[in-house]
């Protein structure tokens, strides 16, 4: 269902069950990742968190474990990639049409998008997993990458 | 119907969920036989831009400053209530 995802979802960029405790510390574990496999400047992971603050992007799903999407405008980017990861315990993301509604995060996607004509199956493999609760809950239990590949195609 | 209508979708960077939003809105209005001009901008744009476009479909707050219509994209992001928006997108491009 989501090639798109797999293809640019980095393996070395999924962390699985952090222990994060807030929206920036997984941020910055992530985009560190990010930043490893050379696809975000080092600049990346203060953008991002500082964006997160004005315009956040918490998305209400109804769940106790609602997804994030944080991200952060194309000169930070090296080329395109996402970061996937899951946390123990949700996290606390404002809600992005409404910055005043705090949302608890199980599921971050951390994307470096850079070409909004490029990136457009991605985009919509993330939305397309964002919208199935049946895999969120399948990759909320996944321990390992072939988990995760199972889940994400 | 009278003139293609402008819709501006809009959101923080103005390259990420407002291409999610734009690529399903035109999917979905296509199977309504409806088709528009798409344009894409940062939620902070918006307000220089409002004039030249009928509508705005967002995904982050927008100032209040802006008269046209604005209808919340977030529902193509969650899939929650995605139907009455579309609806309501759908009655803007007939009007």
């Amino acid at each position: 269902m989501s090639d798109g995802l797999m293809q640019l979802l980095d393996p070395d960029a999924i962390v699985l069950g952090s222990d994060a405790s807030t929206n920036e510390e997984i941020i910055r574990i992530l985009a560190g990742r990010l930043e490893t496999l050379g696809y975000v400047k080092s600049s990346y992971a203060d953008a991002v968190v500082r964006r997160e603050l004005t315009i956040p992007t918490g998305l209400p799903l109804e769940r106790s474990d609602n997804v994030a999407v944080p991200h952060t405008d194309p000169e930070h980017v090296l080329k395109p990639g996402i970061a996937m990861g899951t946390l123990k315990q949700p996290v606390i993301f404002a809600n992005m049409e409404d910055p005043d509604e705090m949302l608890p995060v199980g599921f971050v996607f951390l994307l470096a998008i850079n070409d909004k004509d490029k990136q457009i199956e991605a985009l919509q493999a993330v939305m397309a997993t964002i919208q199935n609760p049946q895999a969120l809950d399948d990759l909320r239990s996944a321990r390992t990458l072939e988990d995760v590949r199972a889940v994400l195609g | 119907m009278s003139r293609q209508k402008t819709i501006l979708f809009a959101c923080g960077t103005g390259i990420a969920t407002s291409t999610a939003v734009n690529v399903a809105v035109t999917e979905e209005m296509k199977k309504r036989g409806l088709t528009f001009n798409a344009q894409q901008a940062k939620a902070t744009e918006v307000p220089g831009l409002a004039d030249t476009v009928d509508f705005i479909v967002a995904t982050t707050p927008i100032s209040a400053s802006v008269t046209k219509p604005v209808i919340k994209g977030l529902a193509f992001l969650t899939g929650i209530g995605k139907d009455k928006v579309l609806d309501e997108i759908e009655a803007q491009l007939r009007k």
